[in-house]
C-alpha cells in the first residue's frame, strides 16, 4: 500500500481528481445561486422603479397583476446575470423615463435639479440685503417709539425677563 | 407710530410687478395645459392622427417588415387595438378580433394592428399564442403610442383610422361580437 | 323625493350666498349699514341650510338609497354604519359638499363675533366668504351633483337630477359599489375631516387679509383678530397630516408613513407657509415688523390650499390619492385664477401702505432667527412646489413624462429640515432685539455639551452613519435647550417664591401658555424627528416564501410561520386570509402576530393588514404578500424592522397636548398675590432687551 501512495504519478492524479471535483462542485453551487434570485434582490431593484401604469406607486409594493409580471421579469433578468443598471435601462427603454424615481440628468431635466437651489440662494441673498438695511442705525425717535410698542405687548414676558435677570444675578 | 420718521413709502418696483404677473400667468397656463391633457387624448376624431413608430414583435410583423411608421399605411383603413396581457376584458374580445381579421386580411384594404400597452414580452407572447393571434402586433415602447391615442390609459381601446390618416371612431372597452367589429370598421368608408 | 328636497336646499343655499355677497357689496357702495346687516344674516343662514342638505345626503347614505348615484358609488349593503357616514367624503361630489359645509360653518361663526371695532372689515369678509362658498356650492350644483339619480329608459341607464326625458323611470340598483377598501378604516373617520378643517379654516385669515387690503386698514388689527383662527387651522392641518401618515403606515402595506406623493405634498405646502406664518406673526406683534411679509404669507397659505385642492381633484396630477377625472377642472381653475390674480393685484396696490418700521439690532436676535426660519420654510416650499410642477412642465415642453420621487425630495429637504432643527434649539434662547454670540453662547453651551456627549455615545454604540449622527446631535440640542428653559424658569421661581419644583413649574407654565406651549411643540417636533430619522435611515426589510414551520430572519428577530386560515365573512362581504406567525427576539419567544389579506367582493380589491409589534426601540412589521398564491405549504411574508418609529406617534400626542396648552388663555395676574411683591421691576430694561 505505502508503495502505491508514494508513487508520484498516482499522487498527482489524485490531486488533479480532487481539484476537478472541487471546481465542479463550486461551479454548480454558484450556478444554482444564479438561477434563483431572492425576493430581496428583486425588491432592491423594484424599490427604485415606479410602476409604469399605476399612479405614482413604487414597483415593489404595487399590487396589480402587471406589476407582478414586471417583478418576475426583474427576477428573470437577474438570473440571466444582468446588472442593476442594465435592468433599469431596459425599463426606461420600454416604458419611458417615468419609471425612474428621479428624472435622468439630461437636457431639460437639469432644470428640475437646479431651480430650487438657485431660488433658495436668491432668497437668502434678498434676506441678507434686507438685514443690512435694517441694521443701519436709525434716528432716536424711531427707537423710543418702538420700545413703547414692544413694552406694551410683552406684559406676559415681563415676569420671565425679570426671572432671567434674577438668574443672571444669581450666577 | 409717528409720521415724521416713517420710512420709504415705496411701491412695488416695475421689474417685480412684471415678474410676478409673468410667473402667475405662466403657472396658470401650465396648469391649464395639464388640465387639457388630462381630459383629451392628442388624437381627436375628425383630425389626422399624429405619426408614430411601430416596432413589431418578432413573428408578428406587417408583411415581413419589422419596423414602420403609421403613415406608411396611408391608403388603407387601419384598426389599432390597444391591449395588455394583464387585462381581463381584453381576453373577452381577443377571439373576435382574430376572427374578424380572418375576414379582412386577404382584402389588403383593412389592416389590424395590435398595440401592447405597458407589458412584459413574456406575458405578451403568452397572450398572443393563447388566442392564436395572427395580425401584426407591436409593443407600445416608451408609452408613445398610447400618449397620442389613449391619454386615459385604459385597456382595451380600439381606434379606427381611415385611408387619409384621419381618426374616425374610438371604441372604449371590449367588442361584444364580430358583427360589432364589422360595423365599427364600416364607419371609415 | 329626498334627493329632490336635498337638491332644492342646495339651490336655496346657493342663492342665499350669492345674495349675501351682493348685499355686502352694495352695502359698502351705498354706505348702508342695514344692507350689510342683511348680508351678514344671509351668510349666517347658509350654515343651517347646508346642514340640512348634508343631513339629507347622510340619511340616504345610511339607508342605502342606491337610486342616488353617489350613494351607489361609495356605499354597499355590507358596510357598517359608521363607514356609510364617512362615505360622505369618500367620493368627489360628497367631499365637495363637505368642504362647502365646513366653509359655511366657519364663515357663519365669524359673522357671530362682535364687529363694533372692525365694522369696515365686515362687508369684505362677507364678500370673500360668499365668493368662495358660491364656487363650492356651484361645483356641486353644476358639475358634481351628489343628488343625481339613475333613470331608466329604453333599456339604458342615465344618471341625471331630473327625468332626462318623458317616460323615464327611476332605477334602483340592488347593491352599491362600496367604498374603496383602503378607505374602510377608522382613520377614514378622522383624517379627511381634520385636513379639511385645516384647509377651510385658513379662509378666515385670508378673508381678513383681503378686507384689510381693500379697506386700507393694514395695521395690526387683522392679524390680532385672526391669530386664533390661524392657530386652530394649523392644529387641524398638522393633525390631518400626521393622521394620514399613521393611516398609510397601518393600512397601505408599504411599511412607510409618507411617500412624497404629489397629493400629500399638496397638503404639506400650506402647512409649511402656515408654520412660517405662525412664527412671523409673533415678530409683527413684538416688533411691529414684517407687515408686508405676513400679508404675503397669509395669502400664500390660502392660495396653496386652494391650488392643492384643485390639483388633487381635477385629474391634473397623477397620484394614488387622485379622484377620478372630473368635469370640475376648468371651473375650479377659474376660481384658482380669480383668487391668485385678485390677491396679487390688491397686494401690489396696497404695498406702499403696509408701512414697515423695521429696525434690527442684531442678526442673532430672535426676530432675525425667525426670519431665517421663514427662509428655510420657503426653501422647502420651493422644493416641493417645483417637484410637483416639474412633471407637468416637462410634458408640456418636451413631451416626455417624468416622475419626481422621494430621492429628489429627501436630498433637497434634508439639509433644510436640519437647519430648522438647529433654529428650534437656538431661537428660543435668543432675545427680542439684541443677542450676541456671547449671550447666546453662555446660555447654550451646557446643552451643546450634552448633545455632543449623546452623539459621541451614539456613534460608539449605535451607528456610524453621518446623517444619523448629525440628526442625533440636532435633536438632542433641541431637547436639551428646550427642557433647560423649563428648568431655568422653574428654578428662578423656586428661588423667588420659595415654592417646590412642581408648583413652580406649573405656575411658570400657567403664566405664559403661549411660550411654554410652544416649547412643548418644539419638543414634540424633536420627538417626531427621532421617529423619522429611525425609519428613514435604519429601516431594514426582507421578503421570502416559507412553508409552515419555517422561519424568516431579520435583524434580531425571527418570524416563524405557523398556519394559515381563509374564510368568508358573509355579512361584511369580505374574504379573510389570516396567517399566524410566532415572533422571536434574540431567540426568545415574544408573541404572535396575525398578518392578513382582506379581499372585498364588491369592489374586487385587496387590503393588506400588517401584524405589528411596537416598542419604543422599533416596530416589527409583517405583511402577508400575495406574489404567489398563499397556502400552508408556502406563504410569502415581507418583514420590515422600523427602528424608533413609534417616537413619531409619541411626538404627535405631545404636539396635540402642546398646542392645546399654547392656545389656553393665561391666568389672570390678579389671581396670584405673590406676584405683587416682585412687581416693581425695571420696565425699561425688560422692554429694551
Amino acid at each position: 500500500m505505502k508503495k502505491i501512495l508514494e508513487s508520484k504519478t498516482l499522487r498527482i492524479t489524485l490531486y488533479a481528481l480532487l481539484f476537478a471535483v472541487l471546481t465542479f462542485a463550486a461551479y454548480t453551487t454558484a450556478s444554482a445561486q444564479d438561477t434563483a434570485p431572492t425576493d430581496d434582490e428583486v425588491n432592491a431593484i423594484a424599490k427604485q422603479l415606479f410602476c409604469p401604469v399605476c399612479e405614482n406607486t413604487p414597483l415593489d409594493v404595487c399590487p396589480t397583476e402587471a406589476c407582478r409580471q414586471w417583478r418576475e421579469l426583474i427576477r428573470q433578468m437577474l438570473a440571466e446575470g444582468k446588472t442593476e443598471q442594465e435592468i433599469k435601462d431596459y425599463f426606461v427603454a420600454n416604458y419611458g423615463a417615468r419609471v425612474l424615481s428621479e428624472p435622468p440628468r439630461t437636457g431639460f431635466n437639469w432644470l428640475v435639479y437646479l431651480v430650487p437651489p438657485v431660488l433658495i440662494l436668491a432668497g437668502a441673498f434678498a434676506l441678507f440685503n434686507a438685514f443690512r438695511e435694517w441694521t443701519k442705525p436709525k434716528s432716536a425717535e424711531a427707537g423710543s417709539g418702538q420700545d413703547e410698542e414692544a413694552g406694551a405687548s410683552s406684559d406676559e414676558d415681563d415676569y420671565i425677563q425679570r426671572l432671567e435677570e434674577e438668574l443672571k444675578n444669581r450666577k | 407710530m409717528t409720521e415724521t420718521n416713517a420710512p420709504q413709502k415705496r411701491s412695488v418696483p416695475l421689474w417685480a410687478q412684471v415678474t410676478i404677473w409673468v410667473v402667475l400667468v405662466g403657472l396658470l397656463a401650465l396648469v391649464g395645459f395639464g388640465l387639457k391633457r388630462a381630459s383629451n387624448p392628442l388624437a381627436e376624431i375628425g383630425k389626422p392622427v399624429p405619426d408614430f413608430d411601430l416596432v413589431y414583435y418578432e413573428g408578428y410583423e406587417y408583411n415581413g417588415t419589422p419596423q414602420m411608421k403609421l403613415s406608411d399605411l396611408q391608403g388603407k383603413i387601419v384598426v389599432i387595438n390597444i391591449w395588455a396581457s394583464w387585462c381581463k376584458p381584453c381576453e373577452q374580445e381577443a377571439p373576435d378580433l382574430e376572427e374578424a381579421w380572418q375576414l379582412y386580411k386577404d382584402s389588403d384594404d383593412v389592416v389590424f394592428i395590435g398595440v401592447d400597452y405597458v407589458d412584459t414580452p413574456e406575458g405578451a407572447f403568452g397572450y398572443l399564442k393563447k388566442f392564436a393571434i395572427s395580425f401584426p402586433n407591436a409593443p407600445d415602447l416608451q408609452s408613445n403610442i398610447s400618449s397620442i391615442l389613449n391619454r386615459q390609459m385604459g385597456v382595451p381601446e380600439t381606434y379606427l383610422i381611415d385611408r387619409e390618416g384621419v381618426l374616425r371612431q374610438i371604441k372604449i372597452g371590449p367588442f361584444a361580437s364580430v358583427a360589432e367589429i364589422q360595423a365599427f370598421i364600416a364607419n371609415a368608408e | 323625493m329626498f334627493a329632490e328636497f336635498g337638491f332644492g336646499v342646495l339651490v336655496i343655499s346657493f342663492i342665499t350666498t350669492i345674495y349675501s355677497g351682493f348685499a355686502a357689496f352694495y352695502g359698502v357702495q351705498k354706505k348702508s349699514a342695514s344692507l350689510v346687516e342683511s348680508a351678514r344674516r344671509a351668510q349666517l343662514l347658509t350654515f343651517p341650510l347646508l346642514t340640512i342638505a348634508a343631513g339629507v345626503l347622510i340619511y340616504m347614505l345610511v339607508n342605502s338609497q342606491f337610486n342616488v348615484a353617489f350613494v351607489y358609488e361609495v356605499t354597499s349593503k355590507s358596510m357598517p354604519t359608521y363607514l356609510k357616514v364617512t362615505a360622505w367624503w369618500g367620493g368627489q361630489a360628497g367631499s365637495l359638499m363637505f368642504w362647502a359645509w365646513l366653509l359655511a360653518a366657519f364663515t357663519s361663526a365669524v359673522t357671530l363675533r362682535k364687529w363694533d371695532r372692525d365694522i369696515e372689515f365686515l362687508p369684505w369678509v362677507i364678500i370673500v366668504s360668499s365668493v368662495t362658498l358660491t364656487f363650492f356650492i356651484g361645483m356641486n350644483l353644476f358639475f358634481e351633483n351628489p343628488f343625481t339619480r339613475f333613470w331608466q329608459i329604453n333599456g339604458q341607464i342615465i344618471p341625471s337630477m331630473f327625468a332626462p326625458m318623458a317616460g323615464a323611470e327611476l332605477f334602483t340598483p340592488q347593491d352599491g359599489n362600496g367604498l374603496n377598501p383602503l378607505l374602510r378604516h377608522p382613520g377614514m373617520v378622522i383624517h379627511p375631516p381634520m385636513l379639511y378643517l385645516g384647509f377651510v379654516a385658513y379662509v378666515i385669515p385670508y378673508a381678513f387679509a383681503i378686507a384689510a387690503l381693500v379697506t386700507g386698514r393694514t395695521d395690526d388689527r387683522w392679524t390680532r383678530i385672526t391669530r386664533r383662527w390661524s392657530l386652530w387651522a394649523w392644529l387641524f392641518l398638522t393633525l390631518g397630516l400626521v393622521l394620514g401618515g399613521r393611516w398609510a403606515y397601518d393600512v397601505l402595506g408599504w411599511g412607510g408613513y409618507w411617500g412624497w406623493d404629489p397629493v400629500e405634498i399638496a397638503a404639506f405646502m400650506p402647512w409649511l407657509t402656515g408654520t412660517a406664518l405662525l412664527h412671523s406673526v409673533m415678530i409683527q406683534e413684538k416688533r411691529g415688523m414684517l407687515k408686508h411679509w405676513n400679508m404675503i404669507l397669509v395669502i400664500l397659505t390660502y392660495a396653496l390650499v386652494i391650488f392643492g385642492t384643485f390639483l388633487t381633484r381635477s385629474g391634473v396630477l397623477s397620484s394614488v390619492h387622485s379622484f377620478a377625472n372630473s368635469p370640475i377642472g376648468p371651473f375650479f381653475m377659474g376660481y384658482v385664477a380669480l383668487t391668485l390674480i385678485v390677491s396679487a393685484a390688491l397686494l401690489i396696490k396696497r404695498w406702499p401702505e403696509l408701512r414697515a418700521e423695521t429696525e434690527m439690532k442684531s442678526m442673532l436676535s430672535r426676530e432675525a432667527l425667525f426670519l431665517f426660519n421663514n427662509l428655510l420654510f420657503m426653501g422647502i416650499l420651493v422644493v416641493c412646489f417645483w417637484g410637483v410642477i416639474s412633471p407637468l412642465a416637462s410634458e408640456l415642453f418636451t413631451g416626455t413624462k417624468i416622475t419626481v420621487g422621494p430621492p429628489y425630495y429627501e436630498r433637497a429637504t434634508g439639509p433644510l429640515f436640519a437647519g430648522l432643527l438647529f433654529l428650534m434649539a437656538v431661537a428660543p434662547l435668543s432675545a427680542w432685539g439684541l443677542s450676541t454670540v456671547q449671550t447666546l453662547g453662555r446660555v447654550i453651551w451646557k446643552s451643546a455639551l450634552v448633545a455632543v456627549v449623546v452623539t459621541a455615545l451614539s456613534s460608539i454604540f449605535y451607528t456610524q452613519n453621518v446623517y444619523a449622527l448629525i440628526g442625533f446631535f440636532l435633536i438632542t440640542l433641541v431637547l436639551a435647550t428646550t427642557i433647560n428653559e423649563f428648568w431655568r424658569g422653574a428654578a428662578a421661581r423656586m428661588h423667588a417664591q420659595k415654592e417646590n419644583f412642581f408648583t413652580a413649574l406649573i405656575r411658570l407654565m400657567g403664566r405664559n401658555h403661549r411660550r411654554y406651549g410652544g416649547y412643548i411643540i418644539h419638543i414634540s417636533m424633536a420627538l417626531m424627528a427621532i421617529g423619522i430619522l429611525g425609519i428613514e435611515i435604519f429601516q431594514v426589510q426582507t421578503q421570502g416564501t416559507v412553508a409552515a414551520g419555517e422561519s424568516l430572519e431579520l435583524a434580531e428577530y425571527r418570524v416563524e410561520y405557523r398556519e394559515l386560515a381563509s374564510w368568508d365573512d358573509r355579512g361584511a362581504a369580505v374574504n379573510y386570509t389570516r396567517s399566524v406567525v410566532d415572533i422571536y427576539e434574540n431567540g426568545v419567544y415574544i408573541g404572535q402576530l396575525y398578518p392578513r389579506i382582506d379581499y372585498y367582493y364588491d369592489s374586487q380589491q385587496n387590503m393588506t393588514i400588517p401584524g405589528q409589534h411596537a416598542t419604543l426601540k422599533d416596530d416589527l412589521y409583517i405583511l402577508l404578500v400575495d406574489w404567489q398564491p398563499v397556502s400552508n405549504s408556502g406563504a410569502t411574508f415581507k418583514i420590515y424592522v422600523n427602528p424608533l418609529v413609534n417616537w413619531l406617534w409619541i411626538g404627535s400626542f405631545t404636539f396635540l397636548f402642546g398646542l392645546i396648552f399654547a392656545a389656553w388663555p393665561d391666568k389672570d395676574p390678579a389671581d396670584e398675590p405673590v406676584r405683587r411683591k416682585v412687581s416693581h421691576g425695571n420696565k425699561q430694561a425688560s422692554a429694551a432687551d
